[in-house]
């Protein structure tokens, strides 16, 4: 009796938590699968007839801010491994003792909110705002030009947001590098480059491979960005997602959207951890 | 050349690393470091590029709402003008409502679970962690179209209960993972001496358990409140005509943001530093 309820102990502590993300989390997964087959409208209600066409007609209307979305998610990655990855080298090899200070300060965008950093951008970037304002009214650009309402500032802005996402997962698996490896690599003859290239980089790649999944899925899910900094003609497909649920109240549409993204994501993730499995990135890198 | 030892090299081909090689070779080194100490600062401010703006126009002083160009320092926005506009401050009063009862549901139901996956295995742990990692790497606007299909063809009226109850469900996967990455810390022995000396189930788990992982419980629910109180993609989605903060900002950018958004965002911004400081005090005083 005492062993049976010591057994049930795990199963009782997750019951609340378990069922909690049951219904509101796999349930409404199970809806949205639902719904994005079904017919109707918001008025007279949607009912389900298996009417799997909404989503070719989904894909013809709209694969241009699917494509957009991925091209935009994978230029701000590309972009966020390319400012992360320095800084995290510096921070974990040469920090010192100000290495937790360093990752304070990279931080700090997430004490303000997301959608307000982002107005921010807009501000900075306006057409005669902070930054091109003057340098407008200094003759340095043209009065016609502009960064805001380009797929520049939208890719900007993502890479922004999403910046501390790649910086952190970096860092800590270049700051559990033993750095007596390079040593010994110097030592054995190998230049900087070749220590860093043979040595390192290897050692940090679980850590960029994780960094890119931790900004790509959302950056290319994002609708806060292009709307607020791409204008009308950089809209992604998460603009489109919204728009359907919260504008046109097509249901059945922007359901058969939302799953189509979670379902090219969570391939694209799955297939991507395969390919670049950290064993396997290891042994050639080892080569 | 592999069973070379450390005293036959050459002299000045190797050494340590701070000592490698020549003056050349180690005035490059440090120009290296230079430049990557100086990239690292020009990241640093480029990410604290808005903070700036947002303080520096909470202190700006413009004709109407249009809070773009400076147009002279005034503190007036600090006082009772703070209050200006009644559904900005409702909406504030929203968020705060929704960010402290979304963590405390989270911080319960997400300290249990996190207890469960880190001190016990068992059938099933798998298909938790899987359903746990999947409400973590999800994309936000997934989960919001998700609950929107749910609450729609269950006729859920939307309002600040439905924002409520979609807040917990994506807080307390956070909270479950900090709380698991304590637990799993944890010396045993602590707990079986408890229970050696003859403390109960309860007992144990209150005097040597609970304050023992509590560094991981304020942890999750510090992050709970933050990812709470800023949400605005899952929130816009099940709020039906309530406004939160973020989503007041939204709604308002078409018509120019007025002075009291920043410094509302400064105010929370300073208090959100001051807030983990204090946590990371008491995490201090509590070693792992």
């Amino acid at each position: 009796m005492r062993r049976l309820r010591a057994a049930a102990v795990p199963y009782l502590l997750i019951l609340p938590g378990g069922l909690w993300l049951v219904i509101f989390f796999v349930i409404p997964l199970i809806a949205l699968i639902s719904l994005s087959t079904q017919q109707g409208d918001i008025v007279d209600g949607f009912t389900q007839t298996f009417h799997f066409a909404n989503y070719a007609t989904a894909w013809s209307n709209y694969h241009q801010q699917f494509l957009r979305s991925l091209l935009y998610g994978g230029l701000a990655t590309i972009l966020c491994i390319v400012l992360a990855y320095p800084m995290a080298y510096w921070i974990a090899f040469r920090g010192g003792a100000r290495k937790s200070m360093y990752l304070f300060l990279i931080l700090l965008p997430f004490f303000v909110s997301f959608v307000l950093r982002t107005v921010s951008w807009q501000y900075i970037l306006g057409d005669n705002g902070l930054v091109l304002g003057p340098l407008k009214s200094a003759g340095i650009f043209p009065q016609g030009f502009r960064v805001l309402a380009t797929g520049t500032a939208v890719i900007g802005g993502l890479t922004y947001n999403y910046l501390p996402f790649m910086v952190l997962p970096v860092y800590v698996a270049l700051e559990r590098i033993d750095f007596r490896l390079v040593e010994a690599a110097q030592d054995l003859y190998a230049s900087r480059a070749v220590a860093f290239r043979r040595v390192v980089l290897p050692l940090s790649l679980p850590g960029l491979f994780a960094g890119v999944l931790l900004t790509f899925v959302p950056v290319a899910a994002d609708y806060v960005n292009a709307s607020l900094l791409g204008g009308t003609s950089n809209t992604m497909v998460g603009n489109i997602i919204q728009d359907e649920f919260l504008n046109v109240q097509d249901y059945p549409t922007g359901s058969a959207l939302s799953f189509m993204l979670m379902a090219l994501l969570l391939v694209g993730m799955f297939s991507y951890a395969r390919a670049l499995g950290t064993e396997e990135v290891l042994e050639v890198a080892a080569r | 050349m592999t069973t070379l030892s450390s005293t036959e090299r050459p002299p000045g081909a190797s050494g340590s690393p701070a000592g490698s090689g020549g003056p050349a070779r180690r005035g490059r080194r440090r120009l290296g470091d230079r430049l990557l100490f100086a990239y690292t600062w020009a990241v640093i401010i480029w990410l604290a590029l808005p903070i700036g703006v947002m303080i520096a126009f909470s202190f700006n002083n413009p004709h109407g709402r249009y809070n773009f160009t400076w147009t002279g320092f005034t503190l007036k926005w600090y006082g009772p003008h703070l209050f200006d506009y009644p559904s900005l401050t409702t909406a504030i009063g929203n968020s705060l409502i929704v960010a402290a009862s979304a963590t405390t549901g989270a911080v319960i139901l997400g300290t249990l679970v996190g207890l469960a996956l880190g001190k016990y295995r068992f059938r099933g742990l798998g298909t938790a962690n899987l359903v746990q990692f999947a409400a973590i790497a999800a994309p936000e606007i997934v989960l919001a179209s998700s609950l929107l299909s749910f609450f729609v063809t269950l006729r859920v009226p939307l309002g600040l209960p439905t924002i409520i109850v979609a807040h917990i469900m994506f807080c307390l996967s956070f909270v479950a993972v900090t709380v698991r990455a304590r637990v799993l810390t944890l010396d045993r022995s602590l707990e079986e001496a408890a229970r050696d000396l003859g403390a109960g189930a309860w007992t144990t788990f209150r005097l040597v358990t609970l304050p023992l992982i509590f560094p991981g419980v304020l942890a999750g629910a510090l992050l709970a409140f933050a990812i709470s109180v800023d949400d605005f993609v899952v929130t816009s989605f099940v709020a039906g005509s309530q406004q939160t903060f973020p989503l007041w900002i939204w709604s308002a950018t078409r018509n120019g943001l007025p002075p009291q958004v920043d410094v509302l965002g400064t105010l929370i911004f300073v208090g959100g530093l001051l807030l983990v400081s204090a946590a990371t005090l008491i995490g201090r005083r509590r070693p792992a």
